[in-house]
């Protein structure tokens, strides 16, 4: 399917991480980690930033962390003025690595920074084409 | 060999649906040529400082420099979105250092509100990392407002300090004849306007906004002959930092305001308690609390406290945009540098009105570029 299913609007259809969204589309969220220098990168990189390598492998998330910032977003851009106000949260992963996602199931009051939150995987349904995505709920 | 300022000039800011994007950049070009008393033919060079996205005209540099008259110098566009226009000045300044060019005209523009408001909605949409942060519907006060919560959580800092920072702004702005807005706010307004993105509110904002602003860099020997005023450029600095939030060590402070502060210390020769008036990138009124920290005014974590103690006011320790900022002035994205290097040359001749600081000497400016990816900080001097 490629990458043009990640996201409620895509704009990067082509991308050497592409196996991102099909694993995503099967329930699992990855990263990636450089065989040679062993830095971890999430979101996955296909080239390591740090030694220059472009010999990666691709290793499972349990999409557990905390809580870094947030914010609710009320003045929404094109694409998504139907779901407005929505809150976005931002996660350290456990595994490593930093995740930026829609909180869902949590009203913005409950949210402390520092709480453990995860990520999922989910398949939008309310679109027209398929389309996946993860969100992060308590 | 030191690079001075001889020419300036500054249009007004605002919704300017009376002109194109030429017509705009020669108002300050003809204001900064009459100030300098050259000709057109004295300049090297005219480089633009711009974020071409905003603009119908594509390529504009070259429809400006014809429109200017400045065929056939040479003419090119120097990008750093929201620092576009200090990008101009540093590619100038190392132009006329490294002795390609001896007179170089910057000129920083923005026509922003020819676009319709959906197209303007759909660039909103991508001002992050478009792969993995954009497609959850991110926006530019989005980020900011992530900034300040955190900064909340680890500093206490509370919107009562954003607001501060906005009706401080505003005051200034009220005395600048140039800026959009030139109406003061109470403190109250600002805190029950309506959310943008918590916890930023409508008057945590600043305001898109067309305009354009001219200098005219010379080297020593030309800016002496020049000019019996030259502000000099004591340091042109500037840094990088990763573009997406989810590479960045820190979420309070802008690495690359940092690093490029630092460096223009050393270069300058100074520190930041030498600095009489600066001009920093209150895009969100949670920026200019991150500055004042991230350029050593206060100590990491105060600048709520330096705004609530008056510390950023004319009469405080540095008086911080006291031509009304970003926020009151309105933000032309490519012209907001070149905006605040006017302001600095108009303070440091002591040419700035009722908003002088009296006996100032030394100007800084900080200019963010889009989250923080970019930061430009120049030192001026008499």
């Amino acid at each position: 399917m490629g990458f043009k299913i990640f996201g409620k609007v895509n704009f990067t259809p082509y991308t050497k991480v592409e196996r991102f969204a099909d694993e995503l589309r099967d329930n699992k969220l990855m990263g990636t980690k450089c065989k040679k220098c062993g830095e971890i990168y999430f979101p996955p990189k296909a080239d390591c930033t740090k030694c220059m390598s472009n010999d990666m492998e691709w290793r499972n998330y349990s999409g557990k962390g905390k809580l870094v910032t947030f914010t609710t977003i009320h003045a929404a851009p094109t694409g998504f003025d139907d779901i407005a106000p929505y809150t976005i949260g931002v996660i350290d992963l456990q595994e490593g690595g930093r995740l930026l996602a829609w909180v869902e199931g949590i009203p913005q009051e409950e949210l402390k920074i520092g709480m453990e939150l995860k990520a999922v995987p989910q398949i939008m349904e309310d679109v027209e084409e398929l389309k996946v995505i993860y969100a992060l709920r308590r | 060999m030191k690079v001075g300022i001889v020419g300036i000039g500054h249009g007004r800011f605002g919704r300017r649906d009376d002109c194109t994007v030429q017509e705009l950049a020669f108002e300050p070009f003809k204001e900064a040529l009459e100030d300098c008393e050259l000709e057109k033919k004295d300049i090297d060079a005219t480089v633009i400082g711009s974020s071409p996205e905003y603009h119908k005209q594509r390529s504009i540099s070259g429809v400006i420099a014809e429109y200017l008259g400045m065929n056939p110098q040479p003419t090119w566009l120097t990008e750093a979105a929201c620092a576009s226009g200090s990008a101009a000045i540093r590619t100038a300044y190392g132009l006329i250092k490294g002795g390609v060019h001896d007179v170089v005209a910057v000129l920083g523009v923005q026509k922003m509100l020819e676009l319709s408001t959906p197209e303007i909605l759909a660039l909103m949409g991508r001002v992050g990392d478009v792969q993995w942060e954009s497609i959850f519907g991110t926006t530019f006060p989005g980020y900011y407002a992530m900034y300040a919560n955190r900064h909340m959580y680890e500093y206490g800092t509370k919107p009562e300090h954003l607001a501060m920072v906005a009706v401080k702004n505003h005051e200034y702005g009220a005395m600048n004849p140039k800026a959009l807005f030139q109406k003061a706010i109470t403190l109250e307004k600002a805190m029950k306007s309506e959310m943008v993105a918590y916890p930023l509110r409508l008057f945590d904002c600043c305001a898109n906004a067309d305009g354009a602003a001219c200098l005219i860099l010379a080297n020593e020997e030309k800016a002496k002959k020049i000019s019996d005023t030259p502000v000099w450029i004591a340091a042109s600095a500037t840094a990088s930092a990763p573009m997406s939030i989810l590479r960045r060590e820190t979420l309070t402070s802008l690495p690359s305001a940092v690093e490029a502060s630092r460096q223009a210390y050393k270069m300058a020769g100074i520190g930041p308690n030498d600095v009489d008036v600066a001009d920093v990138h209150d895009c969100f009124t949670i920026a200019e609390i991150m500055a004042y920290e991230d350029l050593g005014f206060c100590e990491k974590g105060k600048g709520g406290k330096f705004i609530e103690d008056g510390q950023s006011k004319i009469g405080g320790k540095i008086p911080v945009n006291v031509d009304g900022g970003l926020k009151s002035k309105g933000h032309p994205v490519g012209a907001t540098g070149t905006s605040m290097a006017v302001e600095m040359v108009k303070q440091l001749r002591g040419e700035a009105g009722k908003r002088q600081i009296n006996g100032a000497e030394v100007g800084l400016t900080h200019n963010v570029g889009g989250i923080g990816q970019y930061c430009f900080v120049h030192v001026f001097r008499r």
